[in-house]
């Protein structure tokens, strides 16, 4: 019942996505122009994610986490950091419910993830966009048909998916590859892959665990620029890296987790500023000895 | 539309995984091949066996002397008695003629007839000839202990041991063929689905990234399923092909030489194909079905 609650709110902003998206593939200018204005993080509406003294201790007896409290409001770019074993990973794992948290409670979209039902959960999740640091992709399928089953499995119309895909393929620069398989992909490739498989259906909260983990620094800076993209059609992105070099230069909100609690949390003071993802690469890509070049 | 999708995705990670879901498909041709062949010899082993206990009976023998009506009385009363399905009345003269068939010039000395009139007695169940026959010699609980039902009987013909060697032959015969039965079917399902578990345990992190994509367990199940389905039936396809070649090339033509063997009665050649086809697919859907059920824990 929860969900049929947390459905609505989350089908509005995508649909206000899709005419955005309509609209940026009817001009056919520069990949700068066509983006849409960047949608301003909202404080008083309620969080995207809110996390209230949750704590998740393992079977094991291992704490992955220990009272840690936090919100992300709607529209926000948020980095997670910390080194491994701090909880990172459990955040991301609470966030899909593939974990249950044992203490606390967690709110996606101002909806408890506790009551979400078993049998719920693949409903919950079609709401999320979720990259990994390993793509996890279905290796028995070509890169089209991996982010059409994304579509598929949430009863998407063969017409629906011929609209959507190509879209987003190109939207990742992977139109030219559409008919390889994974494993016949550079790591980047992969991974562009995987973005776009999480963003095809448009999902309010994109989650993203060590996107660039597996790759080299020019890469990385593309894979950022491709969630900065996302972000800045409306998107919340909670990004989990071990990167300190990209957050710093990045100057986004960075959570930082350690022994499985929060220790920082800091927006830098170029995070409101309207930003096309152009001059973000540009900036990205600048030596981190003039951190106030732009 | 879902079930053309459905279809697609079964053929395509049958296409792609061909080794595991050929595999399976072996395992479920040759299990079947071995059902296929012992089903009808346990059936005609079966078969053999009721033929033999079919022949146990009691035979009565009346005086010499014994009148028609005493054999009608006696016919009365012995089909009054419990656990008896029917009696066969055979007259001196007609036990004279058979035997005398059998060794004429040993008849043709003897000049009179010096057989009795005889009853056949069947039990309504092989395993209840002593008690009839405890029961006609008056040793029974029936009639007191006080010797035979009726003055004008003779004797009541004591093959005990006989008989009691055939049952006791004949029901192990009966017990073997059905405990090897039951092993044979539980050793064919267990082997059919652990292939299928292999086979599903090697594709269990796809199961998970459809997982974390938000598909529905039947979502997943039913792909899954369906590959079970076509792996099974065409194992067991194969299997009737096979067992129907080597019928016609080979069981056909000395059935029709060798007539002399009383061909058992054993399953219609089309209902084992039917049990067979219905077998192989069913326990590989299911098996796909319920191994998957681990792996969709995430």
């Amino acid at each position: 019942m929860g969900l049929g609650r947390l459905a609505q709110p989350m089908a509005r902003t995508e649909s206000q996505h899709r005419t955005r998206r309509r609209r940026e593939s009817a001009a056919p200018a520069l990949p700068a122009a066509r983006e849409a204005r960047p949608v301003a993080a909202v404080p008083g509406a309620a969080p995207v994610i809110d996390f209230r003294g949750v704590s998740k201790r393992y079977p094991s007896g291992d704490i992955g986490l220990d009272q840690v409290t936090f919100s992300i409001d709607r529209g926000e770019f948020v980095f997670l950091v910390g080194s491994t074993g701090s909880g990172k990973s459990t955040v991301m794992r609470l966030l899909i419910k593939e974990l249950d948290p044992t203490g606390g409670t967690l709110r996606v979209a101002g909806h408890d993830l506790g009551q979400i039902k078993r049998n719920r959960i693949a409903y919950y999740r079609r709401n999320i966009g979720v990259v990994f640091q390993d793509f996890k992709l279905l290796p028995s399928r070509t890169v089209y048909d991996n982010v059409a089953y994304a579509l598929q499995v949430t009863g998407g119309t063969r017409r629906e998916i011929r609209d959507k895909v190509p879209d987003i393929l190109r939207l990742t620069g992977l139109s030219l590859k559409l008919h390889n398989y994974p494993d016949q992909l550079s790591g980047g490739e992969q991974q562009r892959v995987s973005i776009a498989r999480a963003f095809v259906n448009h999902p309010p909260l994109l989650l993203a665990d060590e996107p660039t983990g597996n790759l080299d620094p020019e890469t990385s800076v593309d894979i950022m620029r491709l969630l900065y993209r996302i972000n800045r059609t409306g998107t919340t992105v909670l990004v989990a890296t071990h990167d300190q070099a990209m957050v710093d230069k990045m100057r986004r909100r960075v959570l930082e987790l350690s022994e499985g609690r929060i220790v920082r949390d800091e927006a830098t003071g170029l995070y409101t500023r309207d930003e096309t993802t152009r001059e973000f690469a540009r900036r990205m890509r600048q030596p981190p000895t003039r951190p106030d070049g732009v | 539309m879902k079930l053309g999708f459905f279809l697609k995705e079964a053929l395509r990670s049958m296409r792609r995984s061909a080794a595991p879901s050929f595999a399976a498909l072996a395992t479920v041709l040759v299990t079947m091949l071995v059902l296929g062949v012992f089903i009808p010899i346990v059936q005609a082993t079966n078969g053999a066996a009721d033929s033999v206990r079919g022949r146990v009976e009691v035979d009565v023998y009346m005086n010499t002397n014994a009148t028609a009506a005493d054999d009608a009385r006696v016919r009365n009363e012995l089909l009054g008695l419990p656990h008896v399905r029917s009696v066969q009345f055979v007259s001196k003269q007609q036990a004279y003629q058979q035997q005398s068939a059998q060794n004429e010039q040993a008849y043709e000395l003897l000049g009179s007839n010096p057989l009795p009139d005889t009853f056949h007695v069947i039990p309504d169940n092989p395993a209840n000839v002593l008690a009839v026959h405890s029961e006609i010699s008056g040793s029974g609980s029936g009639s007191g202990g006080g010797g035979l039902i009726d003055s004008s009987i003779q004797t009541v013909s004591n093959k005990q041991s006989d008989t009691q060697k055939i049952l006791e032959v004949t029901n192990l015969v009966t017990i073997t063929a059905a405990v090897l039965t039951v092993l044979l079917a539980i050793a064919s399902i267990l082997l059919i689905a652990n292939t299928i578990r292999l086979s599903l345990y090697a594709r269990r992190r796809e199961v998970e990234v459809m997982k974390l994509v938000g598909a529905t367990d039947w979502f997943i199940r039913v792909p899954f399923m369906i590959e079970g389905v076509i792996v099974g039936a065409a194992g067991a396809l194969l299997a009737v092909a096979v067992l129907g070649a080597t019928k016609i090339a080979l069981l056909d033509p000395l059935a029709s030489n060798w007539t002399l063997i009383a061909a058992p009665r054993t399953i219609g050649f089309s209902v084992l194909v039917i049990v067979l086809l219905a077998a192989g697919t069913l326990v590989s859907a299911l098996g796909s079905g319920l191994s998957l059920r681990r792996f969709l824990r995430v």
